[in-house]
């Protein structure tokens, strides 16, 4: 029995060591990134540790501006000042050319008193906000990016506060993202539950054909299937042009279906469907369809049979689907992109926009593992109420 | 008497569920003749419509076979695809054979971990080995994406493979040690051949999920990693050309070729019914 | 017997490796040359890529961007530099030479002027950065669909906010950049003024509220080839546009395109070579080529954007293709400059991410 274990745990090893370094560390990694910020202290460890001490309150004393105007005139020379500029100017705009402009100014300046020679270079230094940013952001371990993830932020007295309103962006968007999530698992589960009845239930040739008919969107390309609703609903699509050519509308009046949230609805649908039909017609197999035959025999109306009789056992199969296909659609990135325009945008747009375009790779982290936790914890409560034992992957 | 017993409500299901077939199925068949177009439109043309042979043409087509980028996209798309394929089928089938086993200490949170790549959103997971290969310094090479695609693969080939499994009577291994076959023998002769039907769809269904992946290969991959989906992406979001339909004329028919494979192993032989 | 055949079979094998090096090495003979797509690419391979090619046996492998600095930051900090020589806006060619991801470039080492004017002195005296060798001047416009207003025609770019006026959907760039100007202009600010008036908060909540007006109207775009299709397929009546993108539009494909100059922001493009680039040298070599007096020249017969240095102005002649005389059409001819927005890189580079953020969640309000 020990040799079977040992030959059992050998054999899972493997798999169990690649999925812990390439798909379990990287998830780690995201976790450091979402609250490990070294930049500024690796780049003014002096600077930041003096700060430590001063109250926070008015302007810094002499020896730490002669700590900066040292650190600063080496980041210059090491080209770790644009950096520093960058990060500096995430937290508070305008600290990127103060930063670059005093860099450059170093090379000219004159020696202390640092803290008069610093803000004749670049007013800024003369302002405690800049040396509260400096301290803010020195920290190594930071929550700022989980506050940002939901439009918090530190205040100048170093509270926690609310972005103003201008600047907030995530909690409406985590809302909306559920939202439509929510939309989109209810139109699958409401155009699959008929369909994977009637695949369930036909004779077996039927039932296979109609099996293929759904498994030929499962198989084909995520991007194909995009592209197809992009000729489909364009302005001069194919569908606009059906409806003038039919005359249902006048052809100033193309209808818009896409680029906006219709585009996202209809498109992420369709690529759903799928996931939502395969495991509840994999649940419905097994429903023996005598037993609502008895019941209806016994005097239920089909409706009444079907509500106590069927709909019952074809639950798991509900919670299976809608658990699949809510995930799926809730971290969905591709199709919002290329389908949805302004309005159909999601969390998982803004996390890519993080981490190609904006560079804000400590806020696509955090937007991640909060996205990660929302659907762990989703997992956890399917658990709960239905048994993960119980899904069925079709 | 059959026919009486169709009520409306039958119907209507039936009419419903045609709805839904079509809307499942059409947009995938449209693009097939617009790939066919002799212009750069992504509608169909009055000649088209009146099958006008000079309004169909195969200038896409050539544009997608002969052309430099669409054939580097495609070469990198199989070597990825393959690499990641070979490596999650092997190390897939040895952890389903692994999990199998009753012997198995803590079963449960195991599979749970190998599968977890699958039921982690893509997103979630590109953004995480985004950073991870990063800060390792292996982003824009082969090797990264080989191994995210692997990763995300491995757990099709352990559900397949495990499926295929419980029908498997672990009283034959044993027969085969018992006479004589050590443990390599025994897999190859005894278990191997019951089990390649798991093992040969969860390879198709890891090689399916790496050609169709794209979110990892936006985020990691560099000009030299441009896959077909990857060329997808930018020809939908920059001059969007008639060429990206015959790509993907080109893949619905590979799906279409995976998905018969598919059926083919997972259909029990008509003689044991 | 067996030996000598396995020993020829290893010498043959061995010597097809060393002939493949040399051929090895030419492959190394190509540089990376990222450019904006569609028919900026085209000009700019008409222009100069195939002469450098004919004239240096360098090859060159074009790859595609939309700007920004995420792809030179990932390739600089991996070490895996795989693009040499980029085309590159102003502010993302700040930020990148802060960030040390750009080489310098030095103008003493640009070819000098036919006449023998320096290139320190032949060059424009507009925004300067050390990492960035000017090559033109090129502006986001707003044109119309000619077709559509067959009576009254939008002039000013108040006008591109008047929906009263001139019904109908707009395309914009999906950022803040030179949208925000424009509202501020179409709202009465004098264009040398904006950038002063976007320097207090009021400015900035000004330009939204202008932004508003229109925004349910609005249809975003993210890539330049974008804008003149979704004109030409009557998806918008207007949009905002590179001026160069609505010329070729309107001059090769003779769609009924026209640009209104009115409230204009200019702004110049470089040639940057990425830090840490195996292929320095060639770089080098390709960059002092695409800036030269005969390039930027060169590209005005494809393209309407203007050179920067003041040789190549003189130059500046017909359209190749049409025999149009391109100097009406260049950005930065007088009669197209009464109203214009000299975009300015530093408050941008300052203001980026804010205004970013600001614009994002004002988009999903």
């Amino acid at each position: 029995m020990a040799k079977a274990r040992t030959g059992a745990i050998m054999l899972a090893l493997p798999l169990t060591a690649f999925i812990l370094v390439t798909f379990i560390a990287p998830l780690g990694s995201m976790f450091m990134r979402s609250l490990y910020d070294p930049l500024v202290a690796d780049i003014m460890p002096e600077t930041v540790a003096a700060l430590e001490e001063w109250d926070g309150t008015g302007l810094p004393p002499e020896q730490v501006y002669a700590l900066a105007a040292r650190e600063l005139e080496r980041a210059r020379e090491e080209k770790t000042i644009g950096k520093l500029a960058t990060r500096l100017n995430r937290d508070t705009s305008g600290l990127r050319s103060a930063v670059m402009r005093t860099g450059r100014g170093l090379k000219r300046a004159g020696g202390p008193p640092w803290s008069e020679t610093l803000p004749a270079i670049n007013a800024a230094w003369g302002e405690p906000a800049t040396w509260q940013a400096l301290a803010r952001t020195g920290a190594r371990v930071t929550p700022v990016y989980y506050l940002n993830a939901v439009d918090l932020t530190f205040g100048s007295d170093g509270g926690i506060v609310r972005q103003p309103e201008e600047r907030r962006i995530y909690t409406a968007l985590f809302i909306k993202t559920i939202r439509v999530s929510l939309t989109i698992t209810l139109l699958c589960l409401a155009i699959g539950y008929p369909v994977a009845y009637l695949i369930a239930h036909s004779p077996p040739r039927l039932s296979r054909l109609l099996l293929v008919l759904v498994l030929v969107p499962f198989w084909t390309s995520l991007l194909v299937r995009t592209t197809s609703w992009i000729v489909l609903l364009q302005q001069q699509g194919v569908v606009n042009d059906l409806l003038v050519r039919f005359g249902l509308i006048p052809d100033e009046q193309r209808l818009t279906m896409i680029h906006n949230m219709t585009g996202t609805l209809v498109a992420m649908t369709h690529v759903l469907l799928p996931f939502m039909i395969l495991p509840l017609y994999s649940v419905m197999r097994g429903i023996p369809a005598v037993q609502m035959q008895a019941a209806m025999s016994l005097g239920a109306s089909w409706p009444r049979a079907f509500y106590r009789v069927y709909l019952p056992q074809s639950l798991p199969g509900v919670g299976a689907g809608c658990l699949l296909v809510f995930i799926l659609a809730i971290g969905y990135y591709i199709t919002p992109a290329l389908v949805g325009g302004q309005s159909g945008q999601l969390i998982s747009n803004f996390i890519a926009y993080h981490i190609q375009t904006s560079l804000n790779w400590g806020l696509a982290a955090a937007l991640g593992c909060v996205l990660f936790v929302a659907v762990l914890l989703l997992f956890l409560l399917y658990d709960r109420v239905l048994g993960l034992d119980r899904m069925k992957l079709g | 008497m059959k026919l009486m017993r169709i009520n409306p409500g039958q119907w209507a299901l039936r009419l419903f569920c045609g709805l839904a077939f079509l809307f499942l199925i059409a947009p995938i068949l449209v693009i097939i003749p617009l790939s066919f177009n002799a212009e750069p439109y992504f509608t169909f043309t009055r000649g088209m419509l009146e099958l006008d042979p000079d309004a169909y043409s195969l200038r896409w087509y050539e544009q997608v076979i002969f052309g430099e980028q669409w054939q580097n996209a495609a070469l990198n798309s199989l070597i990825i695809g393959v690499s990641a394929t070979v490596l999650a089928t092997v190390l897939g089938t040895l952890a389903a054979l692994g999990l199998s086993s009753p012997a198995l200490p803590w079963r449960r949170p195991l599979t749970a971990l190998l599968i977890s790549p699958l039921i982690v959103p893509i997103i979630i997971s590109a953004a995480g080995m985004f950073f991870f290969y990063s800060s390792l310094s292996l982003t824009q090479t082969h090797a990264a994406l080989i191994l995210s695609h692997a990763a995300l693969g491995a757990p099709f080939v352990v559900i397949t493979v495990t499926a295929s499994m419980a029908g498997f009577n672990r009283e034959l291994l044993l027969a085969a040690a018992s006479l004589g076959a050590g443990p390599a023998r025994s897999f190859f002769r005894v278990q191997l051949p019951i089990i390649s039907p798991g093992v040969i769809s969860g390879a198709l269904f890891a090689f399916a999920a790496s050609l169709d992946e794209v979110v990892v290969v936006l985020f990691m991959g560099g000009i030299e990693q441009r896959t077909i989906p990857r060329e997808m992406w930018s020809g939908i979001r920059e001059e969007i050309s008639p060429a990206i339909l015959a790509a993907a004329t080109f893949l619905i028919l590979i799906a279409v070729l995976l998905l018969i494979a598919v059926e083919l192993l997972q259909r029990p032989p008509k003689k044991t019914e | 017997m067996n030996t000598i055949k396995a020993s020829t079979r290893l010498i043959a094998a061995l010597a097809a490796v060393i002939a493949a090096f040399p051929s090895a090495a030419q492959e190394d003979d190509f540089i990376t040359v990222v450019s904006w797509g569609g028919s900026y690419a085209r000009s700019s391979v008409k222009a100069y890529h195939e002469r450098f090619v004919e004239e240096t046996g360098i090859q060159i492998k074009l790859d595609e961007y939309n700007g920004g600095l995420a792809q030179v930051r990932a390739q600089a900090e991996t070490g895996n530099v795989t693009w040499d020589v980029v085309d590159m806006e102003a502010g993302d060619t700040l930020l990148g030479c802060d960030e040390g991801l750009l080489e310098t470039i030095d103008y003493e080492t640009l070819p000098a002027a036919p006449d023998g004017t320096p290139a320190t002195e032949d060059f424009l005296d507009v925004f300067d950065v050390d990492c960035g060798a000017k090559s033109l001047i090129y502006s986001t416009v707003y044109a119309y669909n000619d077709t559509l207003f067959p009576d009254l025609k939008p002039a000013t770019m108040a006008d591109f906010f008047d929906l009263g006026k001139f019904p109908g959907r707009r395309g914009m760039r999906r950022t803040p950049n030179a949208n925000l100007e424009f509202a501020l202009v179409a709202d009465g600010v004098p264009a040398d003024q904006v950038y002063e008036a976007l320097s207090s908060e009021e400015g900035i909540a000004r330009a939204f509220r202008k932004l508003d007006i229109i925004k349910d109207k609005v249809v975003w775009w993210e890539a330049g080839a974008q804008p003149p299709q979704m004109l030409a397929d009557g998806e918008v009546v207007m949009s905002t546009a590179y001026n160069g993108r609505i010329f070729n539009a309107w001059a090769l494909e003779k769609q009924p395109l026209t640009i209104v100059w009115d409230g204009q922001v200019l702004a110049t493009g470089y040639q940057v070579i990425v830090a840490g680039t195996p292929k320095l040298e060639l770089a080098r070599q390709f960059v002092a080529f695409a800036t030269s007096t005969r390039s930027l020249a060169n590209l005005t017969k494809y393209i309407s954007y203007g050179p920067l240095r003041r040789s190549s102005l003189a130059l500046v002649d017909k359209h190749e293709e049409t025999g149009i005389e391109m100097e009406p059409h260049l950005p930065n001819a007088p009669q197209n400059m009464a109203n214009a927005v000299l975009e300015d890189p530093e408050w941008w580079a300052d203001n980026q991410d804010e205004m970013n953020e600001r614009f994002a969640a004002w988009l999903i309000k």
